[in-house]
C-alpha cells in the first residue's frame, strides 16, 4: 500500500501549474502532504482547491511541474499502479443506474482485477470489510438509488476504501449533507485516519475543519495562503484574507480548537463588511 | 454475494466473475426465441416445401428434393436468416456500446450520425451508377469511417464526453440527410428507388457473400468487444472516478467508439441502415434483466432476434407485398420510443 | 438591425429577380416592374412575373414562417436547440403530405398544405407533451425529436417504396426547394403565414414569461397551458404551410432565432420580429446562392441552408454547456 521510501511526505506537488484549456487555475503550486496527516483544504469557491485535488489525483495533467506520490513522479507510472496507492472520491460521482451497494463497492476493486480474474475471494472479502468499516454492510443488497444522502456518501467512501490505498482524497464529502450526517462522515474520516491512512479532504465548514484536521491548507486565487496546524491557520487574519469576512476566532468550548464566529451583521448594528481584499495583515485572533 | 448475482470461480482463483441470474435467464429465453424464429424463417415461405424436405436438405440429404427446393433453402432462406441475425446482432452491440459511451439511453448510433455516414456513402455509390453489391458495401464502409472520424474529431476536446458526441452527431446526421435527399433528387428514378429501398434497410436477396463478410467481421470484432466490456463497465461511475481507479479513460473511450463504429459498418453493409434495432435492443434487455452492466453481447443476441423478427413480419404480414425490414423496425421502433419517453416522464434523462 | 436586415432583404429581392438561368439586367427589371410592355422584354417579363417574383415571394414567406416558428418553439420549450427540422416537425408534415399524394391522390395546394399542417401539429404535440411534462433536458428533447423524425421518415420511405409515382413527385420536394411552384398557389400560404405570425406576435408577451419557468409565469398572470397551446398551433400552421410549400427545410428555425437573440437579447417580442426578417433574408439568400453556385442547374435552398446551419448547430451546441434557454 504505502511506498517503501522514507520520505516524510505521502504526496507532494512541485511547481505544479494546473488548469483547463486556455485557463490556468493554479500556477507554480508547491504543496506537501505529510504522511499520516489528515489534511483539509479550505478556501472560497473557485479558489482552486478542487483543481489542486484533481491534479494530485492525476485527473488533470499538470502543464508544468510534477506530482510525487510516495517518492515517485506519478507521470511516469501506470495509472493502474497509482490507483493502488491513491484513491479519490470526486465531488459528484455518477451512480450507475440500478446498481446495488455491493456491486458499486466491488467497482473499487477495479485496479486489482483483470479480464479473467473479475471477482476473487479476496475481492469479496475486501468489499465486505470496506462496507463494514463505514457501517453499511447491512445495505449490501439494496440499490444505491434508495439510500439516504448520508448512507450514500458512506457507501461511496466504501468504494474508495475497497481500493485499499494508503492515501485517500475526498472532494467535499460533506456537501449537501445535514449537520448530523456531516459529523457522521467526518467521524468516519477521523477513524480512517487513526487506522493509518493519509487523508486529503476539501471542506467548507472551517469550524469542522479545525476540529478534525491535523493540517490545514488555505487556498486563495490559485495559491496557498497559509498551511499548518489548525490553530496556526484558522485565525481572524487568515479568514479575512482568504474569505474577506470579518470574524472573531475563539476556542471551541468542547475541543479547544479554533471556532470561527462571524462579526455582528449590519442589521444588528455591526459595521459593514470591509473590502474583500484587505492589504494589511493584522492579527486579531483570540480576541 | 448478492442474491441477484452468482459468483463463478474456476481453476482455483485464476478465473472468477459474477453474473446476474436474471441475465442468464433472459439470455436463455432470447436464444430460445431466436431458434424458433430461425426455424420459422427456414421452414416457411412463398414456395411450399415440406417440413421433412427442409430438414433433409439442411442435414445434407438432397435425395428427395428438387434442385429448386435445395436452392430455396440453402441459398435463399438460410443466408437471409443468417444475414438478419448477424446484422441485427451488430446493431444491438453497437447500440449498447454507444448508449453506454454517451451515458444516454437514446445515444444510439443511428441517431448520432454513425449510421447516417454509412448510408450516405452507399447511396453515393448507388446513385452514381455503381449498383454492384461490392461497391455499395465499400461505399457504406468508407462513408461510415469518414463520418465517424468527423464526429469524433469534432466532439473531441481534451477528452470525449457523451453529450458532445450526441450533439455533434445530431448535427452531422442532419447534414447527411440533406445530402441524401439531394442525391435522391438528382438520380434516375430507378436508381432513386433502389437507393431509397436500400436506405430503409432490407434483407431482400442477401446471399452467402453477405454472410461471409459478416462472419469474418464477427471473428475480429467479438474478441475486441469482450475486451472492451470491462472498461466500458468501469466508465459508468464517471470519467473522474474511473481515472482515479486507474483506467486510462480517453484511450478506452476512443477505442470503444471505434469498435462500435465497426459494428455499425458491418450491419449497414449487410442490411442497410435499419432504424431502431440499435436503440431498442439494449434498452429492452436492460429492462428485462434490471442489469447495470454494459450487456454488449447479450444486446447483440437480442438485436439479431429483433431484426430476424422484423424481416419475417415484413415478408409475411402483407404477403405477397414485401415490406423491407427497415420499414417494420421504423414503425414499431418509433412507437416503442414514444412509449419509453412517456414512461420515463418525470425521471431525468441525460 | 431590423432596418439593416430589411435593406438587405430589398437588395436580395432585386438579386433574386435578376439572377437565374436567364439573367435579366437591372434596368430591364425596373422597366418590367413599372409596367413597361416593350416587346424586346416580353420573354423577360414572362420569366419575372410567372417565375422569379412568385419564387421570391415564396422564399420570403417560407423563410419568415420558419424563423418565427423556430423562435416560438425555442421559447416554449426553453431549448435553444429546438428547430422544426431537428425535432421532427417537418418530418411529420412531410409524412402527411406524402400520404395525401400517394394514398389519397390529392394534389391541390390546399390539400397538401392542410395535410402538412396536420402532420406538423401531430409531431409538435408529441414533442411538446414530452418536453413539458417530463422536464427533459435540451439534449434529450433533441434526441427524442431526431428519433421521432427517423421513425416518421421510415414510414414515409415505406410509402414511397410502394408507390414509385409518388416518389417521383415527392423526391424533389423533400430536398426543400423553391423552384417551379405555381404562382397562383402561393397566395393561400402567404395568407396563412401572415395570420399565424400576427397571432404569434400577439402572444409574445405571455410567451416571454414562460422563459422564467411555469411557476413564475403563472404568478405573473400568464395562463401557461393556454399560451403554450396557442403557440403550438401557431407553430404547426407556420411549419405546415412552409413545409407544404417548399418541402422540409431544416435549420432556418435554428439559426434565425439564434441570430435574433444575439441582437435582441431574450425579449421574445423582438426575437420574433427579427426572426421574421432574418428568416426571409436567410432563405432568399440561400435560394439565390443556390442558383449562382451550381452553374447551369441549381442547388436547392434546403441544401444550402443545411450546409450553413448544421455547422452552426454544432458550434452552438458545443459552445455552452447546454444551458436551458
Amino acid at each position: 500500500m504505502t511506498g517503501t521510501d522514507a520520505s516524510p511526505d505521502a504526496l507532494e506537488a512541485r511547481g505544479v501549474s494546473l488548469g483547463y484549456p486556455r485557463r490556468e487555475v493554479i500556477e507554480g503550486l508547491d504543496l506537501r502532504i505529510r504522511r499520516d496527516s489528515f489534511t483539509v483544504l479550505i478556501g472560497p469557491n473557485a479558489c482552486g482547491k478542487s483543481t489542486a485535488l484533481k491534479g494530485l489525483a492525476r485527473l488533470i495533467d499538470p502543464s508544468r511541474g510534477s506530482i510525487v506520490l510516495n517518492g515517485h513522479d506519478i507521470a511516469h507510472r501506470r495509472t493502474r499502479d497509482v490507483a493502488r496507492e491513491l484513491a479519490l472520491l470526486p465531488q459528484s460521482p455518477i451512480t450507475p443506474p440500478s446498481v446495488t451497494v455491493g456491486d458499486l463497492v466491488a467497482r473499487g476493486r477495479a485496479p486489482y482485477q483483470s479480464l479473467l480474474r473479475q471477482y476473487s475471494r479476496d475481492d469479496e472479502r475486501i468489499v465486505r470489510e470496506s462496507l463494514a468499516t463505514t457501517g453499511t454492510l447491512d445495505l449490501i443488497d439494496r440499490t444505491v438509488d434508495e439510500l439516504s444522502g448520508g448512507q450514500r456518501q458512506r457507501v461511496w467512501i466504501s468504494v474508495v476504501l475497497a481500493q485499499q490505498t494508503g492515501v485517500l482524497l475526498l472532494d467535499e464529502p460533506t456537501t449537501y449533507l445535514d449537520l448530523a450526517h456531516q459529523i457522521e462522515v467526518l467521524d468516519l474520516c477521523a477513524r480512517l485516519h487513526a487506522e493509518g491512512r493519509t487523508l486529503v479532504v476539501v471542506l467548507h465548514d472551517l469550524t469542522l475543519a479545525a476540529r478534525y484536521a491535523t493540517d490545514i491548507v488555505a487556498f486563495k486565487a490559485g495559491r496557498v495562503v497559509a498551511q499548518g496546524a489548525p490553530a496556526e491557520v484558522i485565525t481572524a487574519a487568515t479568514v479575512r484574507e482568504v474569505f474577506g469576512v470579518e470574524c472573531a476566532v475563539i476556542a471551541d468550548p468542547h475541543t479547544g480548537t479554533p471556532l470561527v464566529v462571524p462579526a455582528r451583521p449590519p442589521h444588528l448594528g455591526g459595521e459593514t463588511q470591509p473590502p474583500a481584499e484587505p492589504t494589511h495583515r493584522e492579527d486579531r485572533s483570540r480576541s | 454475494m448478492s442474491a441477484a448475482r452468482a459468483t463463478v470461480r474456476l481453476l482455483g482463483e485464476r478465473v472468477s466473475f459474477r453474473v446476474g441470474r436474471r441475465l442468464v435467464a433472459t439470455v436463455g429465453a432470447v436464444l430460445l426465441l431466436l431458434v424458433v424464429c430461425a426455424a420459422i424463417a427456414l421452414y416457411t415461405g412463398n414456395s411450399a416445401i415440406s417440413v421433412d424436405g427442409v430438414t433433409a436438405i439442411l442435414l445434407g440429404d438432397y435425395a428427395g428434393s428438387t434442385s429448386f427446393e435445395i436452392y430455396t433453402v440453402l441459398d435463399v432462406r438460410l443466408p437471409r436468416m443468417l444475414a438478419a441475425v448477424i446484422a441485427g446482432g451488430a446493431l444491438g452491440i453497437s447500440g449498447a456500446i454507444f448508449q453506454r459511451l454517451t451515458d444516454n439511453p437514446l445515444g444510439s448510433p443511428d441517431l448520432i450520425g454513425f449510421t447516417g455516414g454509412a448510408a450516405t456513402g452507399a447511396l453515393l455509390v448507388i446513385t452514381t451508377g455503381g449498383g454492384l453489391a461490392v461497391g455499395t458495401a465499400l461505399g457504406a464502409f468508407a462513408g461510415g469511417v469518414v463520418a465517424a472520424a468527423v464526429i469524433l474529431a469534432l466532439a473531441w476536446r481534451s477528452g470525449l464526453e457523451g453529450y458532445r458526441l450526441i450533439l455533434v452527431g445530431i448535427g452531422v446526421t442532419a447534414v447527411l440527410s440533406a445530402v441524401r435527399a439531394y442525391l435522391l433528387s438528382r438520380a434516375d428514378l430507378e436508381d432513386a428507388q433502389a437507393g431509397l429501398r436500400w436506405l430503409t434497410g432490407s434483407l431482400d436477396g442477401r446471399d452467402w457473400g453477405d454472410v461471409g463478410i459478416g462472419a469474418v467481421a464477427c471473428l475480429m470484432l467479438v474478441p475486441a468487444t469482450i475486451l472492451a466490456h470491462r472498461p466500458l463497465d468501469r466508465l459508468a461511475v464517471g470519467s473522474e472516478l474511473a481515472t482515479a481507479q486507474g483506467l486510462t479513460v480517453s484511450r478506452w473511450r476512443i477505442g470503444i467508439a471505434l469498435i462500435g463504429t465497426a459494428w455499425v459498418g458491418v450491419a449497414v453493409v449487410i442490411a442497410g441502415p435499419v432504424a431502431f434495432v440499435a436503440l431498442a435492443a439494449p434498452h429492452i434487455l436492460r429492462s428485462l434483466t434490471g442489469g447495470a452492466g454494459p450487456l454488449l453481447l447479450s444486446s447483440g443476441l437480442l438485436g439479431g432476434l429483433l431484426l430476424l423478427l422484423a424481416d419475417l413480419v415484413g415478408l409475411r404480414l402483407f404477403a405477397p407485398t414485401q415490406l423491407p425490414a427497415g420499414v417494420v423496425t421504423a414503425v414499431v421502433g418509433g412507437a416503442y420510443l414514444l412509449w419509453i419517453l412517456q414512461r420515463r416522464r418525470g425521471r431525468t434523462m441525460g | 438591425m431590423l432596418l439593416v436586415s430589411l435593406v438587405v432583404l430589398a437588395l436580395l429581392v432585386v438579386c433574386s429577380v435578376m439572377i437565374g438561368a436567364r439573367p435579366v439586367a437591372f434596368d430591364a427589371v425596373l422597366q418590367i416592374l413599372t409596367g413597361s410592355d416593350d416587346p424586346r422584354l416580353r420573354v423577360d417579363s414572362v420569366v419575372i412575373w410567372t417565375l422569379r417574383l412568385p419564387r421570391t415571394v415564396l422564399a420570403i414567406v417560407v423563410g419568415a414562417a420558419l424563423g418565427v416558428a423556430g423562435a416560438l418553439i425555442q421559447a416554449v420549450t426553453r431549448n435553444p436547440l429546438a428547430d422544426p427540422g431537428i425535432i421532427g416537425v417537418n418530418a411529420g408534415a412531410a409524412l402527411l403530405v406524402v400520404l395525401a399524394v400517394s394514398v389519397f391522390g390529392w394534389s391541390g395546394v390546399l390539400a397538401t398544405t392542410g395535410a402538412g399542417m396536420l402532420g406538423a401539429l401531430a409531431a409538435l404535440l408529441a414533442v411538446a407533451v414530452l418536453s413539458t411534462r417530463s422536464r427533459m433536458s435540451p439534449l434529450v428533447l433533441v434526441l427524442a425529436g431526431t428519433a421521432l423524425a427517423a421513425a416518421v421518415g421510415g414510414v414515409t420511405s415505406g410509402l414511397l417504396i410502394l408507390d414509385s409515382g409518388a416518389l417521383d413527385q415527392v423526391r424533389f420536394w423533400t430536398v426543400g426547394s423553391l423552384a417551379g411552384r405555381d404562382p397562383e398557389l402561393i397566395w393561400p400560404s402567404v395568407a396563412l403565414v401572415t395570420l399565424a405570425v400576427l397571432v404569434g406576435g400577439a402572444i409574445a408577451v405571455r410567451v416571454n414569461t414562460l422563459a422564467l419557468g411555469d411557476e413564475m409565469a403563472k404568478s405573473l398572470g400568464t395562463s401557461v397551458a393556454r399560451t403554450r397551446a396557442i403557440a403550438v398551433v401557431v407553430v404547426a400552421v407556420l411549419c405546415g404551410a412552409a413545409t407544404a410549400a417548399a418541402g422540409p427545410i431544416g435549420f432556418v428555425g435554428l439559426a434565425v432565432p439564434f441570430a435574433a437573440r444575439l441582437v435582441a437579447g431574450l425579449d421574445t417580442r423582438w426575437v420574433i420580429l427579427l426572426s421574421l426578417s432574418f428568416g426571409a433574408v436567410l432563405l432568399l439568400a440561400a435560394d439565390v446562392v443556390g442558383r449562382v453556385i451550381a452553374g447551369s442547374g441549381e442547388l436547392e435552398a434546403g441544401i444550402v441552408v443545411a450546409a450553413v446551419g448544421a455547422p452552426l448547430f454544432i458550434a452552438l451546441a458545443l459552445r455552452q454547456r447546454m444551458e436551458r434557454l
